[in-house]
């Protein structure tokens, strides 16, 4: 099973070079709703193998039920979804990882049997799982903490120990429900090094987000939740690429005739000149700049961001709203 | 670009990619079971059921020392003194034979030289401390107390002053005795009182342990560990895991009940057998033989204990705080009482159709199945009782996972190709698009 990453869109689709790697992850018209609310509305998602994938959008888009669903732990109304080929992902438990929104241990227990304990949920024996455990605590500086109960650990601790507890039995799908939320900066970097990290060693990651960045920096591969539909889905190149590069031109002359040779929908802010990419270029512009004595202090070409893409294809209200979130201390 | 040892590990994982429910519902078990059994909680569980059997020892022994102080039954005598001395040694003279029957014999001290005594008139006047007092002479003895009092002394009275003026002597021969160990109508009537004995030893227990499982799932749903759980195992695995684990805890709590209560039997047998007015040494054997019956109670209990707990676990997943947990102890708890009573009520009537219900109903089953074994010697019925109940026990673990996931979870019923068995899943994943390269576009 191979998958082309045509990127889908309401825009149409856009065609990128067919990918080679099997799928992780595929859903098809998920529909789920709660107390007659639909919560999400028919969502389709591919994922492929090996890939970092960021569902991005405001809170209470559906991202979480989505994850949910793509899980087993809840079944969908509508749709169909399929892990690694199965359709009911408790038959591959042991490949999948599992990071909820929601931080959910037992407070009573040490961190290294909590990290057992979640590696013996998806099948490593108990032994290597506390063996394992300790590595990956002397990994990210945490050994002292082994034998502290979790209720001894600090926020930011307790969540590295549920995260150390998703990854022990090595699964070959990581699905992270906003896992940047409640971390500081300086752990927010690691994260995104451990998630690097992972898909270099071959590991699909999935992971929801409202902040933009992350997602941009991390994934080659997101899908734009709002309002429980899905926009878009498709590699951030192309959502990027939907929006034309954008050009900012300074010139020592703000009159004259050259100014005819600008696109119609040229703005002006300030001392700048901002219009979309020509597709001829901007070479037969700069002739008529020169020839016009405009000038040129300056022309820059500047590729559209995932923040602008966003806003394209969900619209300024979802994008204002997960800017609320993102400033709502939930980065 | 893969790593090596992954490789290796998601091709071993791949061989066997899920635990089975079993190996699953052993994870759970063997955490609840560890954290229950090492939790201070545990100890005071442990500890709690004894405080009211201590309390209870020791108002019953006070209580048998008070009603011996105060049963000592006194009639008084207002005859003359020389009557009142030969009805004392009457008394006294037949007393070994009819032990209790006969009460003792005081002589009223107001009344001793005192020709104008009213009897009526002292003891309406609630004076002294006399069950009734006899008057007139041992010919013609009049007893004067309470109708009740009157009634129930007449005749010892009568007895007594009959051997004072009997012409000769009584003589009262040593009657020999011999006894036989069981007669057909006794055998039944013990078996009843082992097959009551044993239901309420059964019931007191499921009452004391099942209810545990009520909140089992309140830390899981508090701190959304359910999220992890249900992610990684199929929730019936998560049920029955919670259940054994509970059982294992119950049957710590049954060792450590019963070393302490042998420990207790050991040191103060007599004190027990007078308490509880039962010599446990010789209880009635059960119509199976003690061996087989403490098997079937284990067993008996380990399904009644799994059914109540199963539909316990329901209800408590089904609350959403401990406040609710705990106001649903008491419907809880008075199914529990309502199971049993059909239980009890039917054990005298094996083959009733109320006995059959009993029995064929999941919940009494184990109760109304074991005192049968205390009853009756049929062997095979245990058998199928057995398979029946834990046939109920998996259905109810099927169901209260199924409800968790539907109402307390919101599951819904799709995302997986239910065709998929019975037609073939090519002609879903064409309708779905599933599987399908999505088509380039421009």
């Amino acid at each position: 099973m191979s998958n082309s990453s045509a990127s889908v869109g309401d825009e149409g689709l856009t065609l990128t070079p067919p990918d080679p790697r099997p799928l992780a992850i595929e859903a098809r018209g998920l529909v789920k709703s709660f107390d007659g609310t639909r919560a999400v509305d028919g969502v389709d998602i591919s994922v492929p193998e090996g890939a970092i994938y960021g569902i991005l959008g405001p809170n209470g888009a559906g991202k979480t039920t989505s994850l949910r669903m793509l899980l087993g732990i809840i079944d969908p109304d509508e749709g169909v979804r399929r892990v690694f080929g199965h359709d009911r992902p408790h038959d591959i438990g042991r490949l999948i990882g599992y990071l909820p929104e929601e931080r959910g241990l037992y407070p009573a227990m040490k961190s290294i049997e909590a990290i057992a304990f979640m590696g013996a949920l998806r099948g490593l024996p108990l032994a290597e799982g506390r063996k394992r455990g300790l590595e990956l605590l002397e990994r990210h500086d945490l050994l002292n903490a082994a034998d502290r109960t979790i209720r001894q650990l600090s926020k930011g601790m307790a969540q590295t120990v549920q995260l150390l507890g998703t990854l022990v039995h090595r699964p070959r799908l990581v699905v992270l429900d906003e896992p940047f939320s409640g971390l500081d900066a300086i752990n927010q970097g690691k994260l995104e090094a451990m998630i690097r990290s992972l898909a270099d060693e071959g590991v699909t990651v999935i992971f929801s987000t409202h902040v933009i960045h992350h997602a941009e920096r991390l994934c080659e591969g997101v899908a734009i939740i709002a309002g429980g539909k899905v926009p878009y889905a498709g590699s951030v190149e192309a959502a990027r690429d939907r929006i034309p590069a954008q050009v900012r031109l300074e010139t020592r002359m703000r009159e004259g005739d050259w100014t005819k040779a600008l696109p119609k929908d040229t703005r002006r802010e300030g001392d700048f000149f901002f219009f979309p990419l020509p597709e001829a270029g901007v070479e037969p512009l700069l002739r008529q700049l020169i020839e016009g004595e405009a000038g040129i202090l300056s022309l820059s070409i500047e590729r559209a961001g995932l923040h602008d893409a966003f806003v394209s294809i969900a619209g300024e209200a979802a994008a204002r709203q997960l800017e609320l979130d993102a400033a709502g201390g939930k980065a | 670009m893969t790593h090596p040892h992954n490789d290796a590990h998601w091709a071993d994982l791949d061989a066997k990619p899920r635990l089975s429910r079993l190996e699953a519902a052993w994870v759970i078990a063997r955490r609840d079971f560890v954290a229950v059994l090492f939790s201070r909680a545990f100890l005071f569980f442990l500890v709690g059921p004894l405080f009211p059997v201590l309390v209870g020892g020791l108002a019953g022994s006070i209580g048998s020392q008070v009603t011996k102080e105060t049963s000592v039954v006194e009639v008084g005598l207002a005859m003359s003194a020389q009557d009142n001395a030969a009805m004392m040694d009457a008394r006294d003279q037949l007393a070994p034979h009819l032990r209790g029957a006969v009460p003792s014999l005081r002589e009223v001290p107001e009344a001793a030289g005192n020709a104008d005594f009213d009897a009526r008139a002292y003891m309406e006047a609630r004076r002294g401390n006399y069950a009734a007092i006899v008057t007139g002479t041992p010919a013609a003895p009049e007893v004067i107390g309470t109708d009740r009092q009157a009634r129930r002394w007449q005749g010892p009275v009568e007895i007594i002053a009959a051997n004072v003026t009997a012409t000769a002597p009584l003589t009262i021969p040593n009657a020999t005795r011999q006894t036989v160990a069981s007669s057909a109508a006794s055998e039944r009537s013990n078996r009843i009182r082992t097959a009551q004995a044993a239901q309420m030893v059964m019931f007191l227990l499921t009452m004391l342990l099942a209810g545990m499982v009520l909140s089992n799932l309140a830390e899981e749903k508090g701190n959304k560990i359910i999220e992890i759980l249900a992610a990684a195992i199929p929730m019936d695995s998560v049920f029955m895991g919670k259940l054994f684990a509970m059982l294992g805890v119950s049957f710590v709590g049954i060792a450590v009940w019963g070393t302490l209560g042998w420990g207790f039997w050991t040191i103060a047998e007599q004190g027990v057998v007078t308490v509880t007015q039962t010599d446990f040494r010789n209880l009635p054997g059960p119509a199976v033989g003690w061996p087989i019956f403490i098997t079937l109670g284990i067993a008996y209990f380990s399904m009644a204990y799994l059914l109540l707990g199963s539909l316990f676990l329901t209800i408590g997943a089904m609350a959403n705080t401990v406040r609710e947990v705990q106001t649903l102890s008491m419907p809880v708890t008075m199914l529990q009482l309502m199971v049993f009573f059909l239980a009890a009520a039917t054990l005298t009537d094996a083959g009733s159709n109320l006995e059959i219900l009993a029995v064929l109903f999941p919940l009494s089953s184990p109760f109304a199945m074991l005192a049968r074994a205390a009853l009756e010697e049929t062997m095979w019925i245990h058998a199928a009782a057995l398979v029946w109940q834990a046939v109920w026990v998996a259905l109810l673990v099927k169901g209260g996972s199924m409800l968790f996931r539907k109402r307390v979870m919101k599951s819904g019923g799709a995302g997986h190709d239910k065709k998929k068995r019975r037609w073939g899943w090519a002609r879903k994943m064409d309708q779905s698009g599933l599987g399908r390269a999505p088509e380039p576009a421009e």
